[in-house]
């Protein structure tokens, strides 16, 4: 009866369909979109907390967006553990350092594969926060609000998204 | 705990849809591989019609703001380049951890956490300049086009039905 929960993919649309009812569960439940890079923020405050707390307390970024652990912070824990569980239960969990794409253009060297993956990480923690959101909170939880910025914000996500994976890929890639 | 149980069945879908994959999210944006717009837009499409008959009957409410070009063009781009370089957005770099991809731990998560910092710092000047300029006209689609808001649900839900029945007909 429980078969489908080990089953290593659903179909894109059925997946799909979950994530559209949970977001209206947040905004409905919690009030709130369902976004995700929020957390990262929270996550940084609290690590700054650690380091100075009168200086995080005062940079006005902290004072809108305060770092507690709180509904927006935990979502990024619980994708952890529910990602974890339905690879586990799948049996498709394992541990990787370089994607097998990537290797298969750029090599198997765990560092390059890190340092670019720390760049675009960087990029993309500055660019979500510069938006106001991810491809979750606008790119779901904002189109379903009809919200013109978000539509748009997703539209440009994609956008940057194509135009430097064809650069990755399709011209560095094959130099 | 109802945003750790929320995140755990996010997670869960994300994995099942087959978003937390590197090959599948890079495959997008190389327009290899529709599985990330699949998901997204049957996200789009049951959620827009759900959450406007729960608004209807006074559940929910809106969070809609309004947007610069300042800020979601230019933020959007920028996220658009780590998007694609490190092969996750921010809610699937965590699915990704999950499955037990250590670039999207060391490199992915750990980059987040030092983006969302620098812009705390550069926030008080981005603010005053860049963030606020160029506001769009309208905060909602059925605003900006003065139209019914059922209207334009059904006028966007025609489209995004029609182009995944394209992909299908395509066959990718």
């Amino acid at each position: 009866m429980f078969g489908f929960l080990t089953d290593a993919s659903w179909s894109p649309y059925i997946a799909g369909a979950g994530i559209g009812v949970l977001s209206c569960l947040a905004l409905v439940l919690a009030d709130r979109p369902l976004g995700c890079s929020t957390a990262f923020v929270k996550a940084r405050g609290l690590i700054g907390m650690l380091i100075s707390a009168d200086r995080t307390k005062k940079m006005e970024y902290y004072q809108e967006i305060v770092p507690q652990v709180d509904w927006a912070f935990m979502i990024i824990p619980g994708i952890i553990i529910g990602a974890f569980l339905s690879s586990f239960l799948s049996g498709t969990f394992h541990i990787v350092w370089v994607p097998a794409l990537w290797a298969s253009v750029f090599g198997g060297s765990v560092v390059l594969r890190i340092v670019v993956a720390l760049a675009g990480g960087i990029l993309l923690g500055f660019g979500a926060r510069w938006a106001g959101g991810c491809t979750s909170g606008h790119g779901i939880s904002g189109s379903i609000q009809l919200s013109l910025a978000s539509m748009i914000t997703a539209a440009c996500f994609f956008a940057g998204g194509i135009a430097v994976a064809m650069l990755l890929y399709r011209v560095i890639g094959v130099l | 705990m109802l945003g750790l149980f929320t995140g755990i069945f996010f997670g869960f879908l994300l994995q099942k849809g087959g978003a937390t994959d590197y090959g599948v999210i890079e495959g997008q944006l190389l327009l290899t591989n529709f599985t990330v717009l699949k998901l997204m837009l049957s996200a789009v499409i049951v959620g827009m019609v759900l959450l406007q008959l729960l608004k209807h009957c006074g559940y929910a409410n809106s969070h809609a703001a309004h947007g610069t070009l300042g800020s979601n063009v230019i933020g959007g781009l920028i996220f658009g380049a780590g998007f694609a370089l490190l092969g996750y957005c921010p809610g699937t770099v965590a699915g990704a951890v999950g499955t037990g991809a250590l670039d999207a731990l060391i490199g992915g998560m750990l980059g987040m956490l030092i983006g969302a910092g620098l812009f705390a710092d550069f926030y008080p000047a981005l603010k005053t300049r860049i963030l606020t300029s160029g506001p769009f006209p309208a905060v909602t689609v059925p605003e900006f086009l003065n139209l019914n808001t059922w209207v334009v649900i059904l006028v966007l839900e025609a489209g995004m039905i029609g182009f995944l029945l394209l992909l299908e007909y395509a066959g990718l």
